[in-house]
């Protein structure tokens, strides 16, 4: 709660029109008629919603919804499955990543990811920030380490472990394995930042210090948060999608989805009737 | 207390008994056999032993010849064996989901690793015995592969299930292309369960006996050349144990004390390093 005054500047530059009037926005992803098959069973129905840069965007609903079906299909993780199938546009930056032939490493790179559970890889520290950027960069030693640093700054972890870079990942208590792992995906230069549940397996102190993380971000980034929480989401987003049984039943700033909702199904969810 | 208390409590002191005896039964013969081993092969066990070569009847001598027989053909069978055998296991944890040929290779290997170890001997003697025209270290090397791959198949297989799928999606969500996924994330995680499995089918094949009478037969002299045959000590144990010769029979116990021993060594190491990666580090 103690980070109030955040949230309200994060408020003062949310628009409170209708999202697309306003003139700073500039749409990062764009996603159209879209719809998900886990081989027949249809997880996401005609999906229309629109992402933009430099803002946070949280996709509530209750379990079983197709937030994190929604999130993957934004970087094609689930291509990494067979049976697992999406129809429709995705436009990233205007392009549609849904087409076939695309290389999905390098869509990768720029659409970074962060799991529900923390996932350090079994290497050092250092080694687990610099294996995204050695896989597209021949950087010297020193230029590495410096990158590594800025990303660990910036994941607000350098201070914690600037002394043991060369020890574990896995050493790391839960709070620290999650901003590594955000260390991790920034490192790598994205400009689109996928966090699905990042703090739902941590404790209220690390949920802090994650979401103070997330309101620094959206400086540099297209941010999606996928939450339960819906202090979480009124707290640390500007725009709000909910859904409900793959749909989207309503989406809009923020302050208007939590004060105002237009659908009956979404006021019931945030006044916690159903979910 | 309720009679529903004492029975369970009585339940569990029969099951205890049982599992406890079960497991007293077990390790009786265990102890009877390591004891027999001892008792007999210690006196065996000189410098000699180790300096020359098995005797004719009636003079002595060692088991040099067979020791590094035997070193010799179980490191080339698991430098054969054990890259097959990894990257089959890779195959079937990384490529094969949904594959309709994986399942296929899982039961053929599961045959193989349960297949006795004699008919692996037979088969290598006439696809390479019979054609080369003769007993070699080589045939016996690559019996023994033969054994290694299915065991280090199995392990490397469910090692690399045991790397949890978010670790290879994290990875991938990176941008890395699958190749650097397996190698540098999934092996990396399983290494050590890997490696583990690797010394253990090398403790597996130190012993095998049927398949060198079939292939690397035995040789009475110190010979490196692969390609003759060669002495080995599963081989000169069960010689020398069924000769009348009392000096023979003393030698097959050292032998046998001294192969029971490097197993037991290598099992233990094994398991260390097995606990080693899964706590340390
Ligand atoms: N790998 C999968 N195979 C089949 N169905 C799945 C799979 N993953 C998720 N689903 C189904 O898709 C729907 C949406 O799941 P998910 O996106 O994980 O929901 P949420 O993240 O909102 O809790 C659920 O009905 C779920 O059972
Ligand atoms: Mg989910």
């Amino acid at each position: 709660m103690n980070d109030m005054p955040r949230t309200a500047v994060a408020r003062q530059d949310a628009p409170l029109v209708e999202p697309r009037a306003a003139p700073d926005l500039v749409p990062k992803i764009e996603i159209r008629r879209l719809r998900f098959f886990y081989k027949k069973f249809e997880a996401l129905k005609n999906i229309d919603l629109t992402l933009y840069d430099k803002r946070v965007t949280a996709f509530i609903g209750p379990s079983g919804c197709g937030k994190s079906t929604l999130l993957r299909v934004l970087n094609r993780i689930y291509d990494l499955y067979p049976g697992q199938r999406a129809e429709g546009e995705v436009l990233l930056d205007g392009r549609n990543i849904l087409e076939p032939g695309l290389d999905l490493n390098l869509l990768r790179a720029k659409v970074g990811m962060v799991f529900q559970k923390p996932t350090p890889f079994p290497m050092s520290i250092f080694d687990n920030v610099a294996f995204g950027i050695r896989l597209y960069e021949k950087l010297p030693a020193s230029e590495l380490a410096d990158r590594v640093e800025q990303a660990l700054r910036r994941a607000a972890l350098w201070d914690e472990v600037k002394d043991k870079l060369r020890q574990s990942g896995l050493s790391l208590s839960g709070g620290q394995q999650q901003r590594l792992c955000i260390a991790r995906a920034i490192a790598v230069k994205p400009s689109v930042l996928l966090l699905d549940e990042p703090a739902s397996a941590l404790d209220p102190i690390s949920t802090q210090r994650i979401e103070e993380l997330i309101a620094e971000l959206k400086a540099d980034y297209c941010i999606v948060i996928v939450t339960h929480n819906m202090q979480q989401a009124a707290r640390s987003s500007d725009f709000t999608a909910f859904m409900y049984l793959g749909e989207l039943i309503e989406f809009s700033d923020t302050e208007t989805l939590f004060t105002h909702p237009r659908e009956k199904r979404t006021e019931d969810y945030i006044t916690g009737r159903f979910g | 207390m309720s009679p529903l208390y004492w029975r369970r409590r009585a339940t569990n002191a029969v099951v205890m008994t049982l599992a406890l005896g079960a497991t007293a039964l077990g390790l009786v013969w265990l102890v009877l056999v390591l004891w027999t081993l001892v008792a007999n092969g210690v006196a065996a066990i000189t410098p000699s032993l180790f300096v020359e070569s098995t005797p004719p009847p009636g003079s002595s001598g060692g088991l040099a010849n067979a020791i590094y027989g035997s070193i010799v053909m179980t490191a080339a069978a698991t430098l054969i064996g054990a890259p097959v055998g990894i990257l089959a296991g890779t195959y079937l944890a990384e490529y094969g989901a949904g594959s309709r040929i994986a399942p296929v290779i899982r039961f053929v290997n599961d045959i193989l690793l349960s297949a006795p170890s004699i008919i692996i001997g037979l088969f290598v003697y006439e696809v390479m015995v019979l054609k080369m025209g003769h007993f070699s270290a080589w045939a016996g090397a690559t019996a023994l592969a033969i054994i290694v791959v299915p065991v280090v198949v199995r392990t490397t297989e469910d090692m690399l299930n045991l790397v949890p799928t978010a670790l290879r999606e994290a990875a991938a969500a990176l941008g890395a292309p699958k190749w650097r996924v397996i190698v540098f994330i999934a092996y990396r995680a399983a290494m050590q369960g890997m490696l583990t499995g690797v010394m253990l089918a090398f403790a597996r094949i130190a012993g095998e006996t049927a398949p060198l009478l079939f292939t690397a037969l035995n040789n009475q002299f110190f010979s490196t050349d692969m390609n003759a045959p060669m002495a080995n000590l599963p081989v000169v144990i069960f010689q020398f144990a069924m000769s009348p010769y009392v000096d023979w029979q003393s030698l097959a116990w050292g032998g046998a004390l001294l192969i029971t021993v490097a197993i037991l060594i290598l099992n233990i190491a094994a398991r260390l390093f097995a606990a080693w990666g899964s706590f340390g580090r």
